[in-house]
């Protein structure tokens, strides 16, 4: 009996070990690259801190100066909120009319599907550099376009008005990744739902009114929430466009006010970046850093939510 | 999904082919039938077409100004008057971008490599262990996947920078991918759960060890998935702008091409035929990647988005 429980124990410990051993890379890039700097981050923002002279305690003074003074602050929020609404719903909207497209092509679908994919794929600093180029208000090959059937020509990334739409754009055209999981959601549709309508004389709108739109609404679900936690995350595209169209050159030493033109492509973590690394304010760039690891926790806390969840943990 | 993927487009019907020309015999209502779906399939298509030019025509006029002369990628033509192949090698021989690949590569690939690596044993773990404090260890993996690298660049840059003098390196961003990856800690999990246990239970039962019945049972069965998941943390790496911002902004002999592409487009200010050429350059080798393991990408997407 005694023995019994004493090779029970071992066997336990030594699956406990086990299990310590195959998590290790995790454990240990959890703690050293994630939970410390975090916490860090959180003492710093109460700091006066420019990375040379050693942190002064401030209390809370950061953080009522970036949503009280902060210039760049309101300015990135706004834009936020813009390309959270819009962009999220023209990638979601036009995500599920490219697969819709693509379930009912019979011809050539196989190729149809690359074309619409490849976007997704291209480098985001190519694609930026691309679509700069493209939507030059003088000699883009767009404003061409526009101009030879006759409508007005914008001032794209030169425009402050102008230039979030020009970066939905650019989203939209990458929205492939979308389509394939819109795709996916599509097919799995059951046929015979679609057949019963048909016979009860349902039209297509109807069909997809009533059949689509409920079977795959998880999914939008899904690709809405993702959408806004990327949007909100958006700064490699916003950035290189504002540089690029002010015409900054990049590199060492150079500085720029960024969200050219007219703050209008400023996002949270640019000032992040802008904050810390270019002013040498690390203590107001940790109060930014923690606002958008709030906005973020919250809408991923809403993708894991267990009932209803978007993304189970299947257990 | 792989079937769904691979479902070859039936024939169509063809238009005015004998077959759909009414014929005396062919009644009425199955004539009208045939006609609705031949407009159908015309109506579709059209919508294909230009849904496709969408997509297409930005990649045409990057190519097109690429081969451009220096003056007329200043104009509004859109088609080259001579066509300057000669452009790519001036981008090719401009100081620093074979340096640039190189960097890339390196970032990209020894990256890549250590994420597999040391994801594996983690995924493996979460999908196929019981333990305590398994459901909350894959609660944070999901979270990490989710939050930008913003939000705690500031410590980890004095971490590396000042403490461990390694700016201007990109080894600040290979070394913690050999702890693990968040994202693709999940994807491999995703994959392993439908991995049915009895086959490991089989391994078991001949005396298999954990680590053995891993690389011998699971990795085999696993290939797809480590495909796609290898594939989508190089092209990640290859794309990745902020971390060579951070840590290799103020040494070019350490830039990415990702970094390098914005500031060559400073450097080269009026440029845009060179401009372009060397953004063809930086997207090629990610298209011609695509085509050659397009299924294992394609199956990543799902994985991620749909199963549970």
């Amino acid at each position: 009996m005694a023995t019994v429980t004493h090779t029970l124990r071992r066997k336990r410990r030594r699956t406990a070990l086990r299990t310590a051993a195959f998590m290790a890379p995790w454990l240990i890039g959890f703690g050293v690259f994630f939970a410390y700097p975090l916490v860090s981050t959180v003492y710093f923002s109460f700091t006066k801190y420019d990375g040379f002279r050693p942190p002064v305690f401030n209390g809370l003074d950061n953080w009522t100066y970036v949503f009280t003074q902060y210039p760049l602050f309101w300015p990135a929020m706004r834009n936020t909120l813009w390309l959270v609404v819009v962009m999220v719903a023209c990638r979601v909207a036009f995500g599920l009319g490219i697969g819709l497209l693509v379930t009912r092509l019979k011809t050539g679908a196989g190729m149809f599907r690359t074309l619409f994919y490849l976007p997704y794929l291209a480098p985001p600093v190519a694609a930026t550099l691309a679509f700069v180029f493209l939507l030059n208000p003088g000699t883009g090959p767009a404003n061409t376009l526009l101009d030879a059937v006759g409508l007005p020509q914008p001032g794209w990334f030169t425009d402050a008005d102008w230039s979030k739409p020009a970066l939905t754009m650019l989203a939209v055209w990458g929205v492939g990744d979308l389509m394939v999981i819109f795709m996916a959601a599509l097919l799995d549709v059951p046929k015979e739902q679609y057949e019963a309508a048909e016979l009860d004389g349902a039209g297509a709108w109807q069909r997809f009114r009533h059949i689509t739109l409920p079977n795959i609404s998880p999914i939008i679900l899904f690709a809405v929430v993702t959408g806004v936690i990327q949007a909100m995350q958006y700064y490699t595209q916003p950035l290189v466009a504002g540089k690029v169209a002010a015409g900054v050159i990049g590199g060492s030493g150079q500085q720029f006010e960024p969200g050219y033109p007219d703050k209008s492509t400023l996002t949270l973590p640019q000032i992040v970046y802008n904050t810390g690394f270019q002013r040498f304010d690390y203590g107001t760039a940790c109060v930014l850093a923690l606002v958008l690891f709030t906005l973020c926790m919250a809408f991923t806390a809403l993708l894991m939510r267990r009932r209803g969840g978007l993304i189970g943990t299947g257990d | 999904m792989a079937q769904v993927v691979e479902r070859k487009p039936r024939k169509p019907v063809p238009a005015g082919s004998s077959r759909t020309a009414g014929t005396a015999r062919t009644p009425g209502p199955v004539r009208a039938a045939r006609r609705r779906a031949v407009l159908h399939w015309i109506a579709v298509h059209s919508l294909g077409v230009a849904a496709a030019l969408f997509f297409v025509l930005p990649f045409v006029f990057v190519l097109l100004t690429s081969l451009m002369s220096d003056q007329q990628a200043l104009t509004r033509d859109l088609v080259p008057r001579t066509w300057q192949w000669e452009n790519y090698t001036r981008v090719w021989d401009t100081p620093g971008f074979l340096t640039w690949w190189r960097n890339t590569l390196l970032y990209a690939g020894l990256g890549t490599l250590l994420t597999v690596v040391s994801s594996i044993p983690v995924a493996y773990a979460l999908a196929r262990f019981r333990f305590r404090g398994r459901r909350l260890s894959l609660l944070l993996v999901i979270a990490m996947m989710m939050l930008p690298p913003q939000v705690v660049v500031i410590p980890m840059y004095l971490f590396w920078a000042k403490q461990l003098d390694l700016s201007g390196t990109l080894w600040p961003l290979i070394i913690p991918l050999a702890f693990g990856d968040a994202f693709s800690v999940f994807l491999l999990r995703q994959f392993l759960l439908t991995i049915p246990e009895e086959y490991l239970d089989a391994a078991r039962i001949d005396g298999c060890g954990e680590l053995r019945a891993l690389l011998r049972v699971v990795l085999p069965m696993a290939k797809p998935a480590i495909a796609a998941v290898a594939l989508f943390q190089f092209f990640a790496l290859w794309n990745d702008y902020f971390g060579p911002q951070i840590y290799a902004s103020d040494n070019p002999a350490a830039w990415t091409l990702s970094y390098g592409l914005e500031s060559f487009k400073g450097a080269h200010h009026t440029d845009w035929n060179l401009t372009m050429a060397a953004t063809v350059l930086v997207m090629a080798p990610v298209i011609v990647l695509f085509f050659f393991a397009q299924k294992a990408f394609v199956e990543g997407v799902t994985l991620t988005g749909v199963k549970g």
